[in-house]
């Protein structure tokens, strides 16, 4: 390597990447900072059924205007598929085609656009029906209905005073009674007792929305309607993660079927969703232009569930240039080289001090366990395999004692990458005999600090909103790297090794 | 901080980032890295260039031969084995005395049959190996170190590492195991290093733990009084090495057997930085100087770029700055 070529190479990534960087957000208006922007979020369900050589129909409400939330654009991708979006008398999406057999996949894009300034738009009530039941709930309906009744004014307080009878801690007869009966379709139980004291009242489906979830499910809720007015309730167990308001998508605000598939069987839906932060501006001109030029090569028009993956994926060069740096400019130890990357990404899984804990503890038992292995007189492969067994065994172990204990998030641990653990166990061990237990100190202490600062580096927003929506980092990111490459000067700690030279 | 970067770049100390990009980087091809890293290979090649090494008694290369591998050594001697693909002394067992059931280390730890069983076992499996590859083990016999360097050292065997740049030997040290390195000779473990001039093979100063030091802490001896015997063979043993291996810079090492003199013990293609502390000075200058004659190096035989190595780096005239290393910035 000729002393000129890196450099060269150097300067024309950097300009490549600044460049781009520049371009997306002077001509897209992406803000570089994810502060100065609007939250919207890019939701996709995805239908799968299996037709049966006939003419098919897929019928699907679709998200409309509602508090803090408001759709922007709609896409659907269904090859061969005729798509309408109906908005009257209610809000569908409809694919049809002439004839289709085998599985088939339909895709429908919604982007959200999060405003905290947005009301809820009324939606007309549904029709009441006069719903029967038979001996002995009928009796313990009317009986649970008189209870709410007498302790509410209106629809809303006689709905929360019946859902406080459910949720109770110790629920009376009648409630066991129903629970059992209806455990399966409880939502619907309830609208039923609503409607026959004459509330309008219907179920609906809403998508918690959190970044980069995939395959995910709708949440049931109970929507009442109090004049012009509705509002939601949470059913009891049925209380969603996230909390702030604008993270709670309501599909079906009519409280119509969510999907009504003719033609066809299996039918099922899956959500995917990402946020992405774009300025006003920004989300608008990608509405209207919604064409991509050579130079805005972006992610965005990938599918969401891929999207959600990249995200990940592109912050790995973050922590690998964390590594970098440690390692050539300062002089750190570490245990193999990108392991701690590895090791980060874990942490990200969990949450960091969860992850730290649980992964010194996991580490420890194992180097235990590896120990004893070691005395039986295995050959290595499997004694490394036997360690792997250990490790679901301990990893297994400690979720059971933290949930004992009341501790919710030692069951995050179990999302640890085995292979993670079971080989940083195997190799400190070998370690541990080679070199010592200082050396196990200084590598497995260097490994978790690189861990934790790419940990901290890769779950900082910016360094997130940055990745993810200027590919042209990724240039900058490699330039780094081969100038940190090209360094040949002293390592920080080498400062330190030979100071008796430096007089 | 500025002023000590500057200090130690001044006393002309080689970094691990500059050893890496322009001297391993540079001189040394990694399609030649199997020669060194296979202590096969490396004895075989040393057989044809003249060099001896340690004897070797056996070759154990499959699980079923684990079993009997004890037949092939001598009754009563000691022995060593080692992984053919090992590196910085990783997985060598050195055994004093046996009686084919009961093995006895230089320290006097008893090891059974089965122990030593497991342990080739493993190193077939690749436990000590580069990059955890199938392996092979070796027996060798077990070397004496000559007195005049043994004496020093503490239950194991002290060896010679020198620092062969270009063809020419530019810095060497001697590192005696201690007690508390458990009979090995690695500096990070707690031998100590001590630097010999290359005119003489007296020695310099010595440092254990990156510390100076004037007697070896178990046998009290004064480590200044350090001479190695059959000097100018050791460094032509030495610099044969890179016509045998091509490597341009290298990291030998040798001891020196009570009946045989000079041996190769194992070659080493990113030899470390430690050498420096030993030796009280900086392999920057001295590298320079080689660098400056590799064309040459190919032409003049071992003997006679030893012969230049001496006066060049010679402790007593001019420890760390020859004449004639005009350039002073790395390119």
């Amino acid at each position: 390597m000729s002393a000129r070529g890196p450099a060269v190479l150097i300067i024309l990534l950097f300009m490549l990447g600044i460049g781009l960087i520049a371009h997306r957000h002077l001509q897209y208006d992406v803000p570089l900072l994810p502060g100065d922007s609007q939250t919207v979020w890019l939701v996709e369900a995805r239908i799968d059924f299996v037709a049966q050589g006939e003419p098919v129909r897929v019928d699907m409400a679709r998200p409309t205007r509602q508090t803090a939330l408001v759709p922007l654009q709609e896409t659907g991708a269904s090859p061969g598929y005729g798509l309408n979006f109906i908005d009257q008398p209610y809000s569908r999406a409809v694919w049809t085609i002439r004839e289709a057999d085998g599985p088939q996949t339909l895709f429908y894009r919604s982007e959200v656009l999060v405003s905290p300034t947005q009301g809820n738009e009324p939606v007309p009530a549904p029709q009441m029906k006069q719903p029967q039941w038979p001996t002995p709930y009928a009796s313990a309906i009317d009986d649970l209905l008189q209870q709410a009744q007498k302790t509410s004014a209106d629809n809303l307080s006689l709905t929360r005073e019946l859902l406080k009878l459910f949720a109770a801690e110790q629920p009376q007869q009648h409630v066991v009674l129903l629970n059992n009966r209806y455990n399966d379709n409880l939502p619907q139980l309830l609208v039923d007792m609503l409607h026959s004291a004459k509330v309008p009242a219907a179920v609906v489906y809403a998508l918690e929305l959190q970044d980069g979830r995939r395959n995910q499910v709708l949440l049931p809720m109970l929507k009442v309607w109090q004049g012009g007015d509705s509002q939601l309730f949470f059913l009891p167990g049925q209380e969603p993660v996230v909390t702030e308001p604008g993270q709670l998508l309501v599909w079906n605000p009519d409280g119509r079927p969510l999907l009504d598939v003719m033609g066809a069987q299996h039918s099922a839906v899956r959500f995917s969703m990402i946020r992405q932060q774009e300025s006003a501006y920004g989300a608008l001109s990608m509405q209207l232009s919604g064409h991509y030029d050579l130079f805005n090569f972006s992610i965005h028009a990938l599918p969401i569930e891929e999207q959600a993956v990249f995200k990940t994926i592109l912050l790995l060069p973050i922590g690998a240039l964390i590594v970098c740096i440690l390692r050539i400019l300062v002089g750190l130890r570490t245990s193999g080289t990108f392991m701690p990357v590895l090791i980060a990404l874990a942490f990200m899984q969990t949450s960091l001090w969860t992850g730290l804990i649980g992964f010194i503890l996991v580490v420890a038992a194992g180097l235990l366990v590896r120990s004893y292995l070691s005395s039986l007189n295995l050959l290595l492969v499997a004694r490394i395999t036997a360690v792997i067994i250990s490790v679901i065994a301990i990893v297994g172990l400690f979720s059971v004692v933290a949930y004992k204990f009341g501790l919710t998030e030692g069951l995050k641990i179990t999302l640890f990458p085995m292979i993670i653990l079971s080989w940083t166990i195997e190799r400190m061990s070998i370690l541990w005999e080679e070199e010592g237990p200082r050396e196990v100190m200084v590598q497995g202490g260097g490994s978790l600090l690189t861990a934790v600062l790419a940990y901290l580096a890769m779950s900082h927003p910016w360094v997130q909103h940055l990745t993810f929506n200027f590919l042209g980092l990724q240039f900058v990111v490699l330039a780094l790297v081969l100038m940190i490459g090209s360094y040949s000067g002293y390592r920080l700690l080498e400062l330190r090794r030979f100071r008796e030279f430096a007089h | 901080m500025w002023r000590r970067w500057l200090g130690i770049k001044r006393s002309g100390i080689l970094g691990m980032n500059g050893r890496n990009r322009h001297y391993i980087g540079r001189y040394n091809d990694r399609t030649l890295y199997p020669l060194v890293d296979n202590k096969l290979k490396t004895k075989e090649l040393a057989d044809s260039y003249g060099i001896p090494t340690p004897a070797l008694l056996h070759t154990v290369s499959r699980q079923h031969e684990v079993n009997d591998w004890h037949h092939h050594v001598p009754a009563g001697q000691g022995f060593v084995i080692k992984p053919v693909k090992g590196s910085g002394g990783k997985g060598i067992v050195v055994i004093d005395h046996h009686d084919q059931q009961q093995f006895v280390k230089t320290s006097g730890t008893v090891l059974s049959l089965a122990d030593l069983q497991r342990h080739i076992s493993n190193t077939l499996s690749g436990l000590h190996s580069l990059g955890g590859t199938p392996d092979s083990a070796i027996i060798e016999q077990r070397v004496t170190a000559a007195e005049a360097v043994q004496a020093f050292a503490y239950e194991g065997l002290p060896d010679i590492r020198v620092i062969v740049c270009c063809g020419f030997p530019v810095m060497a040290m001697t590192r005696l195991p201690t007690h508390e390195s458990d009979g090995k000779a690695n500096l990070h473990q707690g031998a100590i290093g001590v630097g010999l001039d290359m005119a003489s093979g007296r020695a310099i100063s010595a440092v254990q733990h990156g510390a100076l030091v004037d007697r070896h802490p178990d046998t009290a001896l004064p480590l200044a009084q350090l001479s190695v015997p059959g000097w100018s063979d050791l460094l032509t043993f030495a610099a044969t090495c890179f016509d045998m291996t091509g490597l341009g810079y290298l990291g030998v090492d040798l001891v020196i057997d009570e009946h045989r003199g000079p041996l190769l013990l194992e070659l080493n293609a990113r030899p470390g930085l430690a050498i420096q502390v030993a030796n009280q000075t900086g392999l920057l200058p001295r590298l320079k100087a080689a660098e400056q004659r590799r064309r040459e190096a190919l032409r003049w035989s071992p003997r006679q770029r030893v012969e230049l190595a001496q006066q060049l780096f010679a402790h007593s005239n001019n420890p760390s700055k020859p004449d004639d290393s005009s350039s002073s910035s790395l390119s």
